[in-house]
């Protein structure tokens, strides 16, 4: 039940916010925050209170939804979803956080997208049935759309439709592996269902079973993303106000991992086995390629787009390595990604609120305006390139390690993906805080409002570097498939 | 005729009675409002004769009508969707037409045309039924007399419709001519003890699909569609891709169950190549477009697709997707031709994507009618054609037609391009000092209806198991 009042609340206070919105902003505001807090207090109480126990499955709501067909209301909750969630809320109220001040158009409207998107999200890593699933992954999209079409940048209708389309088409794709899977599931067990726990042990035949984890996959890859499907990403990212190049880096991207996790690997051990080394490879792919193209950028958003392909690309290793250290890399990967990337997308709009550009070469210099600013740009940047006490450290190290006995070849060429990843956070930080300043007027430096948000995400990062043992616990036993 | 078979075509009988009277009505007092709110109470009226009808189902009326669930449920199904567009029609004509009255007679002889094809089992009462439908509607596409395109319309309409009446009945007398029969599970029968399917019943099957393929504007025979709808006055536009689409479904559906058509391969190829060329064709030359109507026309042409994907696809779950699908598409058709018609002035009719730029700032509540409309031609989640696409896709990987399914999850993200980008113009912030041209109407009633249908198409994706239990025990029924 506490799992349905979490998207209730929610649900609800979108359309609160949307009304409030008329009359007035703050209170809007102030709704939109509450809720995401509150339910960050529901999910923390959750935690604490469940360290201790042993058990995967912490929570599980079920009530038939379309009994005709097998579908239900399913929601539950493990660690992974745990966590993810979490990160949701907590991200969400940041996001409502730094649009406080610039965003100031159609604010009621705009709340409403923000939650009823992360009302999507939320539904995503709770639900346990498959049509719950896509429902949710497809009520994800048309917020996010509005979100990037209405108060993105200028080229924000071409970069919502990219996005929409490409996702839509992943998603159509899962649609039929779903369809295929409950047909497979009841011409063998005569049970038509949709519900995850008793779609896992599906007998089938091979054949079979590569095509349903291709369409999977396939879905999921282009969320992540992967290489060939990732041009949405640089697109949407930019053109996107802050609070959605916050939700869309820290949290729909990890829509795609999560799949991965929690469908694509239980649901076909076999298949994705032996499509593991193409998995691997397209993951290289995208540490060294998006790395590459990250250093090459001249727009700010744009770079910090790609460091998310090459970041991603690391989650896709590990997730088709088949191996616990590995698994709990991706976990933290998808973690600490969220909150470094959120982080430099927030320092990212924060900066064009003040200079209104985000061409690298109309920057230079800004340490000496805005020293706060820049040395927790500072942090967030080192935290990208993998520095030893940050959160990503923790996870790419473990995502490496896991990743050695699966392959060494990938592992190498994973590992150069650090050097690149050194190469152009570097390049972001001279670029924009270091070298010669040709402004002359004062700008001022970060804010109350903004020092929260930023202290809160360095807190964050440095406490997933420095004390990783209780996000390792928590997924601990979440059931990996393991070679 | 029989006490029983009286009750049982109640509701065809009432509207009969009706147009009569309504005609009568019109010859002796001429008043917009007398006959409007006549047409209304005859629609109720013909909506309540469903009930009695119920308890004797199935019930055949030899040798032309047979009543069942079936038949029941599209005709109730027809009904609201007339009455709805009858309500939708009552400011449209106020504002537009000096002799608006006849309208509603026409309205509802055509509403007669497409209940006699849903209930009828033989060819006689097919082509009767297909010549009263086809005949009102020649007069009400051009019922707008005044305007250029209303008069192209219609002639366009009436020599298509009568060349491909001819083709229906040519195919119907080769048909006859080989099994001797005219009624439906006779022909199925004499088939069957044939055991082949000879070339010229195969030949009249064709030409036979040319008269039906003509009236649900699928590809080949889907030329006249855009042009109809756009000069069409809005409700008639909205009847055509409903009612008498959904009609002519119903029918071949019935035609295809009796004779069994998924015994002959050939047959299947046929509507099979049909279904793709629609879906691709109605999608591909939508993209393009700056008019709404012809917007809605093409989108009309792909859903059919996607409908005959869910008829092909020979499994029971297939007609049932194809009900459900009917409905959610009755709704969301009706309901987008309905915020067209509320954003119509006297002056113009609101046609242009232009005319919708930046809606959701100044209508917002319009706004989010049509785009919740948009979303569910889409197939979006929270909405009744989500459900609908759902149910499709579900009777095709039942019935393992891979192809079929691939060309339609194509064919959606084609589709979804040009309903989102409707839906952008509509949430795209005008740029300061831009003034629109058409000024709407917003008629009280209108609201109200897109109120109506919304919430229905919002329930419907919400909570679809009481609407897919009713069908799936109808469909038990038919097969």
């Amino acid at each position: 039940m506490i799992l349905l009042v979490l998207l209730i609340v929610l649900f609800a206070a979108a359309l609160l916010s949307w009304v409030a919105g008329a009359k007035s902003h703050a209170a809007c505001r102030w709704i939109a925050l509450c809720s995401l807090l509150f339910n960050l207090g529901i999910v923390i109480r959750i935690w604490l209170a469940h360290t201790a126990i042993s058990g995967r499955w912490w929570y599980q709501y079920k009530v038939d939804w379309v009994p005709h067909f097998g579908i239900s209301l399913h929601l539950a909750m493990d660690g992974l979803s745990l966590l993810m969630l979490a990160l949701t809320f907590f991200l969400g109220a940041l996001a409502v956080l730094i649009s406080w001040k610039e965003l100031q158009t159609r604010v009621g409207f705009f709340h409403f997208n923000l939650l009823f998107v992360l009302c999507g999200i939320t539904g995503v890593f709770l639900t346990m049935d498959l049509f719950l699933f896509y429902f949710f992954w497809e009520m994800m999209l048309i917020p996010m759309y509005f979100l990037i079409g209405i108060w993105g940048h200028e080229h924000r209708e071409y970069a919502a439709n990219k996005f929409f389309l490409f996702t839509q088409a992943g998603g159509l794709l899962m649609l039929l592996a779903i369809l295929g899977l409950y047909f497979v599931h009841a011409a063998n067990t005569n049970v038509y269902t949709f519900n995850y726990f008793e779609l896992l042990n599906t007998p089938m035949e091979a054949t079979t079973a590569r095509w349903l984890m291709l369409g999977f996959l396939v879905a999921f890859l282009v969320k992540l993303p992967a290489v060939p499907f990732h041009t949405w990403l640089p697109d949407a990212h930019t053109e996107a106000p802050t609070a959605g190049s916050v939700v869309l880096a820290g949290l729909l991207l990890k829509t795609g991992a999560y799949g991965i996790l929690r469908f694509v690997l239980p649901l076909f051990p076999a298949a994705a086995a032996e499509i593991a080394p193409l998995a691997m490879l397209l993951g290289v792919a995208g540490i060294l390629y998006g790395g590459m193209l990250a250093f090459a950028q001249t727009d700010l958003k744009r770079l910090i787009a790609y460091t998310s392909v090459s970041h991603m690309g690391f989650v896709l290793v590990g997730a088709f390595a088949f191996n616990e250290i590995a698994y709990q890399g991706v976990v933290m990967q998808m973690i600490t990604h969220g909150i470094s990337t959120g982080a430099l997308f927030i320092i990212a709009g924060a900066l064009y609120e003040r200079i209104h550009t985000r061409n690298l070469w109309q920057m230079g210099g800004l340490w000496l305006r805005m020293p706060l600013m820049g040395s927790a740009a500072l942090i967030f940047v080192m935290a990208s390139l993998g520095l030893p006490g940050l959160g990503n450290f923790i996870a790419e190290f473990l995502i490496l390690l896991g990743s050695w006995p699966a392959s060494h070849l990938f592992t190498i060429l994973a590992t150069i993906g650090l050097v690149i990843a050194t190469a152009y956070s570097l390049r972001l930080m001279q670029k924009v805080f270091l070298g010669p300043c040709d402004r002359q007027y004062a700008m001022r430096d970060l804010n109350g409002r903004e020092l929260v948000i930023i202290i809160s995400l360095i807190i964050a990062i440095c406490w997933l570097g420095f004390h990783p043992q209780p996000v390792l616990n928590t997924t601990q036993n979440t059931a990996y498939v393991i070679r | 005729m029989s006490f029983v078979d009286f009750l049982s075509l109640g509701p065809l009988i009432t509207l009969c009675a009706a147009s009569v009277i309504a005609m009568l009505l019109v010859a002796i007092w001429r008043n917009h409002r007398i006959v409007y709110s006549f047409a209304i109470i005859a629609f109720l009226m013909s909506m309540t004769a469903v009930i009695p009808a119920i308890i004797y189902i199935p019930h055949p009326v030899p040798p032309l009508l047979v009543i069942d669930e079936f038949s029941l449920f599209n005709t109730g199904l027809i009904l609201t969707a007339g009455l709805i567009i009858l309500l939708l029609s009552f400011n449209y004509f106020e504002e537009r037409e000096e002799r608006k009255e006849e309208y509603y007679i026409l309205l509802i002889l055509a509403t007669i045309g497409a209940l006699v094809l849903v209930v009828s089992r033989h060819f006689m009462s097919l082509f009767l039924g297909l010549e009263i439908l086809s005949i009102s509607l020649y007069g009400l596409i051009a019922y707008l007399r005044a305007r250029e395109r209303s008069d192209e319309a219609g002639i366009k309409y009436l020599m298509l419709a009568a060349l491909s009446s001819a083709f229906l009945l040519f195919g119907m007398a080769l048909v006859y001519a080989f099994t001797g029969h005219m009624d439906f599970p006779g022909i199925g029968a004499a088939l069957r003890q044939a055991g082949y399917l000879p070339v010229s019943v195969m030949a009249g099957f064709g030409m036979m699909l040319i008269g039906v393929g003509f009236k649900l504007g699928v590809v080949p025979f889907h030329m006249w569609a855009p042009d109809v709808y756009e000069g069409a006055p809005l409700p008639v536009a909205a009847f055509i891709a409903t009612v008498s689409k959904g009609a002519m479904l119903v029918l071949l559906i019935r035609f295809y169950q009796d004779i069994q058509g998924n015994d002959y391969p050939m047959l299947w190829w046929m509507v099979a190549i049909i279904a793709v060329a629609s879906m691709f064709a109605g999608n591909w030359l939508a993209l393009t477009q700056q008019n709404i109507k012809r917007i809605l026309a093409y989108s009309s042409i792909a859903h059919m697709g996607y409908i005959l994907v869910a008829f092909l696809s020979g499994v029971q779950t297939g007609l049932e997707a194809l009900a459900f699908y009917l409905v959610a598409y009755f709704i969301t058709s009706i309901g987008a031709f309905g915020v067209v018609i509320v954003m119509s002035s006297s002056l113009q009719d609101a046609e242009t994507i232009a005319d919708y730029k930046g809606l959701f700032w100044r209508y917002p509540w319009v706004a989010m009618v049509f785009t919740v409309m948009l979303l569910s031609l889409a197939g979006i989640p929270l909405t009744a054609g989500f459900i609908g696409k759902f149910y499709v896709v579900m009777a095709g990987v039942n019935g393992h037609q891979w192809f079929l399914l691939f060309m339609l999850a194509i064919n959606s993200v084609i589709g979804l391009y040009y309903y989102i980008r409707l839906v952008a113009t509509m949430f795209a912030v005008p740029a300061p000092g831009q003034q629109t041209t058409v000024v709407p109407a917003l008629p009280i009633a209108g609201n109200i209806t897109l109120g109506i249908l919304t919430v229905l198409l919002i329930g419907l994706g919400v909570y679809p198991t009481a609407m897919m239990q009713l069908i799936q025990q109808m469909m038990r029924i038919l097969s």
